[in-house]
């Protein structure tokens, strides 16, 4: 795999994690976010970026959460590696979440690696980046950080909270910690745990990157490497289960990559060995291995039935929140069984849910892609959440 | 035999009230409380949904088909895909004011547990199905010895979604042993039409083609 320009991205990588191309609140130790492991983590840093107006009464903010390895900068260019945002499909003018009619804000997770307090930060106590010194966060922590950014800067009730994947898994954490300040919830392809199946395949991610001797158990900055092969090789171990198996035979089938014949040896032969080695050479180019290990491990964590004596609907009792819950026919690695099973919790909790299962073979990485069906579900449910919270329409 | 089928079909068009609504749904609608909360089971395009919202009623549905669930979430309506048959039973009890089956109960796997299921979800359940009691299915089969085609049952037997028939009184049978009691039945002729006439069941069982029933927990 290429080596040229590591030290470039390595560079940019750890100026993006402490000094980022984003709006940046900082809270002093004063203020520390409480973490569930029962560490008090402060100074603490969160990296965010917003798009369009809020409204006089503060009424039209939606919160879109991102994935295990997305960002903040959900409609804007990457800072570091130039390309689009990565939901330019579902949010911008005119788009279901539409910026000329809501006020949206993405923070960068606590334990990411853009901007908010994370392992490739600098521990403030050391003077060096945390690495393996970071204290294990999950879902909630993420969730309560972002209450405390939402404290900051004044928006004590979210229009919207939405978000796939990860991104889904906050948006029910939201709706069980603060229901009272979440009035519309858009959970996507996500789930109310990780099953044994999602955490094995996280295990075998975690165990590429520490197997990858530049990793130095989780010291790479200090010692000048760069865990570039563990991490790309656990980025395409992921990449396959976001994927299904009908989308990668109609991309890739077994068609050779520059060639006719096959060379009888171990060079990337195939379309699909290429198109994963590439996937892996992007992502390490933006993410940071420790990262990797702590976001992994939080979403292994979650469980909020194991939150509330093991009945989810108890984390819902009594909810205001409406909810809608989508999933697609193709994902397997959050397939519709578990969506159905946020569902029936819902249900039990007498929440005003709606329900879609959208038609598509692009597997999980769907929520991310061209899918007029979500639009419609997104902007209709949104729409009549709107209609509800008394929001103006969009001027059209 | 054409000027009859012509003239069924204008009937059926008529039965569409000014506001468009199906009359079999705005009997069902005037069931209905104002403000009450309310589940539709099997609610399709969420007519009958949209129809309670604009009278203050608090709304959810179940939809089979996800075409149908689509559409009702596009239009800001809360529903979620799922089987009246094996859905139901994650729903607490009385978690509801009224549950509604409009036009479902013949294409459900068991009606019987759909029935007791939408009695213990809701304070009351209210039911619509095609009666299979009519003259003119009674006579299809009696005389002219095949399954019955009609505006309302317009299936072919081999592809007919609807698999549990039943007439007004193998419903009221149904009411009995499911511990449902019948608060209140409207009856609708062949033109979707309100029959006002007070006459024994075995008169409606014979002349109405569609059925609507309120129905409460019994004891």
């Amino acid at each position: 795999m290429a080596e040229a320009s590591a030290t470039l991205d390595f560079a940019d990588r750890r100026r993006e994690a402490d000094q980022p191309h984003s709006l940046v609140v900082r809270f002093p130790a004063s203020n520390p976010l409480r973490l569930d492991c029962g560490v008090d983590l402060g100074p603490l840093q969160i990296a965010y970026q917003t798009y369009g107006a809020l409204n006089a009464e503060r009424s039209n903010a939606v919160l879109v959460c991102h994935a295990l390895t997305g960002d903040q900068h959900v409609v804007n260019d990457h800072p570091v590696t130039g390309k689009p945002g990565w939901w330019e499909t579902m949010v911008g003018p005119g788009r279901p979440i539409d910026t000329t009619r809501y006020f949206v804000i993405c923070p960068n997770v606590v334990g990411g690696c853009m901007g908010s307090s994370g392992p490739a930060s600098t521990n403030p106590a050391s003077g060096v980046p945390w690495g393996l010194d970071f204290p294990v966060i999950t879902v909630r922590d993420m969730v309560r950080a972002q209450a405390m950014l939402l404290d900051h800067i004044g928006i004590e009730s979210l229009f919207a909270v939405a978000g796939g994947s990860m991104g889904g898994m906050q948006v029910l954490q939201w709706a069980a910690s603060y229901p009272a300040r979440v009035f519309a919830a858009l959970p996507i392809a996500a789930s109310t745990r990780h099953t044994a199946q999602n955490i094995a395949f996280h295990e075998v991610g975690r165990q590429a990157v520490m197997a990858d001797p530049d990793w130095r158990g989780g010291r790479y900055f200090a010692e000048g490497t760069d865990p570039r092969r563990g991490l790309a090789v656990a980025r395409m171990a992921a990449h396959i289960t976001y994927l299904s198996d009908a989308a990668m035979h109609r991309k890739f089938g077994r068609r050779f990559q520059d060639r006719d014949n096959p060379t009888f040896s171990f060079d990337a032969d195939f379309q699909v060995e290429s198109y994963l080695r590439h996937q892996g050479i992007a992502f390490v180019e933006r993410f940071d291995a420790n990262s990797y290990l702590y976001l992994t491990r939080a979403m292994d964590y979650f469980d909020l039935a194991g939150d509330y004596n093991g009945v989810a609907a108890n984390a819902f009792r009594a909810t205001p929140t409406r909810f809608c819950v989508i999933s697609f026919t193709s994902d397997w690695l959050f397939p519709t069984s578990e969506s159905r099973a946020v569902v029936h919790a819902l249900n039990a909790a007498g929440a005003r849910v709606s329900f879609a299962e959208i038609t598509t073979d692009k597997g999980h990485d769907a929520f991310l892609l061209e899918e007029p069906e979500l639009f419609t579900t997104v902007r209709g449910f949104l729409d009549g959440a709107a209609a509800a919270r008394g929001l103006q329409p969009a001027a059209r | 035999m054409l000027t009859r089928i012509k003239q069924d079909l204008t009937m059926a068009e008529a039965a569409r009230s000014p506001g468009g609504a199906r009359i079999d749904l705005l009997v069902v609608a005037d069931m209905v409380e104002p403000g009450a909360r309310v589940l539709d089971v099997g609610c399709g395009d969420g007519e009958l949904l949209r129809l309670l919202e604009t009278r203050g009623v608090d709304g959810r549905g179940i939809e089979l088909s996800r075409e149908g669930v689509n559409e009702c979430v596009a239009k800001g309506l809360a529903v979620v895909q799922g089987d009246a048959d094996t859905d139901l039973e994650n729903y607490p009890d009385d978690g509801f004011d009224f549950v509604i089956l409009s036009q479902t109960l013949q294409a459900t796997r068991r009606p019987r547990v759909v029935l007791e299921h939408m009695l213990r979800i809701g304070r009351h359940a209210i039911v619509s199905f095609p009666n299979f009691g009519h003259w003119r299915i009674r006579m299809q089969i009696g005389l002219g010895g095949h399954m019955p085609h009609t505006d309302n049952l317009p299936y072919a037997w081999y592809e007919t979604p609807n698999i549990h028939f039943c007439s007004i009184k193998d419903f009221r049978q149904l009411c009995q042993v499911s511990g449902a009691k019948i608060e209140a039945a409207v009856v609708l002729n062949a033109w979707g039409r309100r029959m006002r006439l007070k006459m024994p069941w075995w008169f409606w069982n014979l002349f109405s083609e569609q059925a609507v029933f309120l129905l409460s927990r019994r004891g």
